[in-house]
């Protein structure tokens, strides 16, 4: 089998949780095998990461360059193509860097590529066998990819627990030298930080939180007005933001607020990975969904299958009968 | 701007429960709604959008089958100027470094400044358009939920954790793939179908590509899918049943129970 590499996230000297994902990850293609990471950016920070993870890892190859300060893709992508040996199997985490990166280094490395991996169940020589999911999580699928020319994939984040074995007493290796120039197409400018909103929903120890199934802007009152009588806080799903009915800072998910409140009401949402990725701290869900098998049932601790419109202001108005 | 717009047919969430089929190894395909995946339409309303500052003319394409055309005909009553269907027996069963393949080879047909694919599809891959870039051997970025034109060059965001924006200065020309919320894609109405019923989409299989059907098809896919399955999970939610009102006092003693009602 071909050695694997874990392509690992950090920032300001603080390894990203999916490090040690990705090794789990990385022994479930090859239980007997150590992976390496590879570990890129600048400044003083990065040695500390670097022996991190060589706890973790049999080699981590390190690329230090002003240029990598902040982890532009394209720049990466380039100096992986560099210095990766041909039929390696590189695995990066399924975010938005990820996204960015891995679909041009799978061709750039002629390897085959897969996203979004949520299990693997192994090798069968150089043919490995995954686990994606299609429809928003309705269904999953089993997908082989021939490795034989090596492969790329991204791992869903959270799905695989982290290997905290610490065992692999492994060194550090400098590959600086062989990363290539830092010359770019794109010229990162900067990050613009989300705009504050008029509630803080990270705070919120109650959140009656909305998805699709609202259907139309002037139904978003039956969801206030619940919040209201629960003494709760109104947050949603992505389609909410897009349609421009609530502002982003009431979002919930992966690319919006992270949350950790005691209970969670899921009203009309389907429960996707990025939307639930926002939710952390393990509160009491409850699902509202008219559609018996949204993903959210899987997940929330009771579910009500009924639609959200007609059961919302009864809730309401047992609620404030109390 | 010369834009080209990558779109697909899907089959609509929306309008469809995705099931599997009785044998357990496909999705339910009776009766499926198509419609055009969510974030293409946002992508060619940010052609339009740019093309109606700039001036240009936007163009959209698709690999699929025949009845791939009448999503092309819904963009182009959006108001994109042309549609081409890229169309082969031999495309069929193809994986996303297929797909890209194909655009690939039809984009060097063109002349384009700009190409835009949705940040993803039905299957949730978000990978064509980072390869089809690789292989134009041009700049990519992904997610990007703002443009802005500058020249020969383009301001943009991309959407990262927590509600913040990365932004870059990216030449031209590049893919980006669009992010939903970018914009509000403007309504279709039937006259607008109606107006594009009979404009011609010319439809170019692997030989007019110059294609060699075998290192694009089905054989030629690294990653394959094999079935569909509904995974094991976990214990799941408990279902709360009986009539509205029962189900509304359990809730309500749960809700206190959990701290949830103040």
């Amino acid at each position: 089998m071909a050695q694997v590499f874990a392509y690992i996230l950090h920032k300001d000297g603080v390894v990203d949780d999916t490090a040690l994902e990705l090794a789990a990850a990385a022994k479930k293609i090859d239980a007997g095998a150590t992976p390496n990471a590879i570990v890129v950016g600048a400044g003083d920070a990065l040695d500390g990461v670097c022996n991190d993870m060589a706890a973790s890892y049999g080699e981590v190859w390190k690329v230090a360059n002003d240029a990598l300060t902040y982890p532009d893709a394209e720049i990466v992508r380039k100096l992986l193509a560099n210095i990766l040996p041909a039929d390696s199997i590189v695995l990066f985490a399924h975010e938005h860097l990820g996204m960015d990166l891995a679909p041009g280094l799978s061709v750039k490395l002629d390897a085959a590529f897969v996203p979004d991996v949520v299990d693997i169940e192994g090798a069968d020589g150089s043919t490995l066998k995954l686990v994606r999911q299609e429809f928003g999580g309705a269904v999953s699928a089993h997908v082989t990819c021939d490795a034989s020319q090596g492969a790329v994939m991204t791992i869903r984040p959270g799905v695989f627990a982290a290997d905290e074995s610490k065992s692999a007493g492994g060194q550090v290796v400098d590959k600086s030298a062989d990363a290539g120039d830092f010359a770019a197409t794109r010229k990162f400018l900067e990050i613009v930080e989300a705009e504050a909103g008029d509630v803080d929903i990270t705070k919120s120890e109650v959140l009656v939180s909305c998805g699709r199934g609202i259907e139309d802007e002037e139904n978003l009152e039956i969801a206030f007005d619940l919040a209201k009588a629960m003494g709760a806080d109104v947050s949603c799903s992505r389609p909410i933001v897009d349609a421009k009915w609530l502002p982003k800072a009431r979002q919930v998910g992966t690319s919006g607020q992270t949350v950790k409140p005691k209970v969670y009401l899921a009203c009309g949402i389907s429960g996707s990975f990025q939307h639930m990725g926002g939710i952390k701290g393990n509160p009491f869900i409850v699902a509202i969904n008219k559609n018996a098998k949204a993903p959210i049932f899987q997940v929330a601790d009771v579910g009500i299958v009924t639609d959200m419109l007609d059961f919302l202001p009864e809730l309401t108005e047992k609620i404030e009968e109390l | 701007m010369e834009i080209l717009v990558c779109v697909k047919r899907v089959p609509d969430t929306s309008e469809n429960e995705i099931e599997l089929n009785g044998a357990g190894n496909d999705i339910d395909r009776d009766d499926l709604v198509y419609s055009v995946n969510e974030w293409d339409n946002y992508a060619v309303e940010e052609a339009l959008q740019i093309v109606d500052k700039v001036g240009g003319s936007v163009t959209v394409i698709s690999v699929g089958d025949d009845e791939s055309e009448e999503v092309l005909r819904r963009e182009m009553a959006m108001g994109a100027d042309k549609g081409i269907l890229l169309s082969d027996d031999a495309f069929e069963n193809v994986d996303g470094r297929g797909i890209a393949t194909i655009l690939k080879a039809a984009v060097e047909k063109g002349n384009y400044d700009l190409i835009f694919t949705g940040a993803q599809a039905d299957d949730g891959a978000a990978q064509v358009g980072g390869m089809l870039a690789a292989m134009l051997d041009v700049p990519f970025a992904s997610l990007v939920n703002t443009i802005e034109v500058n020249g020969d060059k383009l301001k943009i965001g991309r959407e990262i954790e927590g509600g913040n924006q990365e932004m870059y200065e990216i030449s031209l020309p590049c893919v980006l793939s669009i992010q939903t919320g970018i914009n509000e894609p403007r309504y279709v109405g039937i006259r607008g179908i109606r107006k594009v019923a009979s404009v011609e989409i010319p439809t170019l299989g692997a030989a007019d590509l110059g294609l060699d059907a075998a290192a694009v098809g089905a054989s030629a896919a690294r990653v394959q899918r094999t079935d569909y399955f509904l995974p094991e999970m976990g214990d799941g939610a408990e279902i709360l049943e009986g009539s509205t009102e029962e189900i509304i006092d359990k809730l309500v003693e749960l809700l206190k129970a959990k701290g949830g009602l103040k």
